[in-house]
């Protein structure tokens, strides 16, 4: 089944809007930066972390950690999956025990990512809290969970796809709403 | 990718399918690693482990590996099973099957019985060991430990020393080295070395201080006690003299640096002695840690592809 472009949602100035809007929020909702580190899930969790870490720079001087997170161990899935997803490391070189973690993504969708993200993380320790921040919420949740931090709200059919465009990982900016073509 | 039902040998697999096992081995070595050694990948599975030869290093390995993943592990005891009743393979085969096991890693004294079972049933299967023939996954993790010491594998020398002949693991060895583009040489006593094996694309060599001076790295083989009634090797103090990893044969290197492999267990002051054993070169315990994380990367290869195809 193929895909088609719908609509592009956000282009490059949207999407550093929202990051710098995020980087604020965060800072403001936690009084701080004191104790807080930042967890990207891989692939397009990792930049937008990175992004929001050097914004947090720009205006508090202070460099906030960014760990990666690969969640492919947790998934729910594996056996429903056509192939074998690779298992990529997990790349925290912080101890995250006692810390106020940002979890960031780029889209929310059903929550499992984020159930199976929160999994990973008590694994590797015992946070202080865990916040969520996503670039796009699209709704449609499986699992009662909530970001804490929105770039856009996006509503969604479940037909819909959304596809998020980062210069590190797809070589421009961008966020579309692509739609399944009919078979 | 590893599009397999199952892992019965390194001489079926490509160098895309080995390379995928190693890298994946990676972030299971990190699992190893943490207070909490536990990913639920697996949950729901059952994995079972029917060994027919003992060993306590690799069907722990197996189990381990299988537990870090959170599936259900079973172990068969073949010398405490209906096994010693007459129960034929198959009909074990199909016990196994029907209590629900999915994955099931076989060690056997003949060669090509994992390839048999593979052909009579719905399990994945797993080859631990058969016979002369292969022990994949000793391989797999001799594999990792050379990359992680030495960071690649194409281009370096490797030496496989002792008895080449009833070697399951230099087989594999030899496989998987030369398709990653290693270039590799068994040493051993004539009486040890199979006929022709430089068909397989190996040199043979009888002189081990010339092997020495050759290789990056040598795996030396276990000397298998069990296996020398036949009057292959004369005593083991001879075995010693010639093939034997000494402190005196490697000061005659003169600083130059081995990685040195080992199967495990030892046989010390035989085909190895405690001052090799137990040099920095050595890294037999990172063998049997690396051992549990490629075990775990087979594992959930094996296991995510159960239900899409796969060509085996």
């Amino acid at each position: 089944m193929g895909l088609k472009t719908k609509a592009k949602i956000m282009d490059e100035d949207g999407i550093r809007r929202a990051i710098r809007r995020i980087a604020h929020e965060i800072v403001e909702k936690n009084n701080g930066v004191e104790n807080l580190a930042l967890i990207g899930i891989r692939r397009r969790g990792v930049p937008i972390a990175q992004r929001i870490a050097e914004e947090i720079k720009l205006f508090e001087g202070v460099e906030v950690p960014v760990g990666i997170l690969d969640i492919t161990l947790y998934r729910d899935d594996l056996s429903s999956l056509s192939h074998q997803p690779v298992v990529h490391q997990t790349e925290i070189n912080f101890p995250v025990t006692g810390k106020k973690l940002v979890l960031v993504d780029d889209v929310l969708y059903t929550g499992r990512t984020v159930r199976a993200a929160l999994d990973a993380l008590m694994d590797l320790g015992r946070p202080m809290l865990v916040q969520l921040a996503v670039l796009i919420d699209r709704g449609h949740r499986e699992i009662p969970v909530r970001a804490d931090y929105v770039g856009k709200n996006v509503p969604t059919s479940k037909k819909e796809v959304i596809h998020v465009h980062l210069a590190e990982i797809d070589g421009d900016e961008a966020v579309y709403i692509m739609e399944k073509e009919d078979e | 990718m590893v599009k397999r039902k199952h892992l019965l040998g390194l001489q079926e697999l490509s160098k895309e399918e080995i390379n995928t096992i190693l890298d994946i081995a990676r972030p299971m070595r990190d699992i190893i690693m943490r207070d909490i050694k536990k990913v639920p990948t697996l949950r729901g599975k059952t994995v079972a482990t029917l060994f027919y030869e003992p060993s306590t290093r690799t069907r722990s390995s197996f189990e381990l590996a299988a537990k870090f993943l959170s599936a259900d592990t079973l172990s068969i005891n073949v010398s405490s099973s209906s096994v010693q009743k007459g129960e034929s393979l198959i009909d074990t085969i199909r016990t196994l099957e029907a209590m629900g096991v999915e994955i099931i890693a076989v060690r056997h004294q003949q060669s090509g019985v994992p390839k048999f079972i593979s052909l009579n049933t719905k399990m994945s299967v797993i080859n631990a060991g058969d016979g002369f023939h292969e022990h994949p996954t000793q391989a797999l993790l001799d594999l990792f430990t050379i990359k992680q010491k030495l960071y690649k594998i194409e281009g370096l020398k490797v030496a496989i020393i002792g008895d080449i002949y009833h070697s399951r693991v230099a087989r594999s060895n030899i496989w998987g080295l030369l398709k990653l583009g290693a270039e590799v040489t068994v040493c051993g006593p004539p009486s040890l070395i199979p006929v022709e094996i430089e068909k397989l694309g190996v040199r043979v060599e009888i002189n081990l201080q010339r092997t020495l001076e050759w290789a990056d790295v040598v795996n030396v083989l276990r000397i298998q006690k069990e296996r020398q009634d036949a009057g292959y090797l004369t005593t083991l103090d001879e075995y010693r003299d010639w093939y034997g990893l000494t402190q005196e044969k490697l000061e005659k290197l003169k600083g130059k640096k081995l990685l040195i492999l080992h199967p495990g267990p030892l046989n010390r002051g035989v085909e190895i002695d405690d001052y090799v054993a137990d040099s920095p070169n050595a890294v037999v315990n990172e063998q049997v840690t690396n051992g549990v994380a490629v075990r775990m990367a087979v594992l959930y290869l094996l296991a995510g592809g159960n239900e899409s195809g796969n060509v085996d």
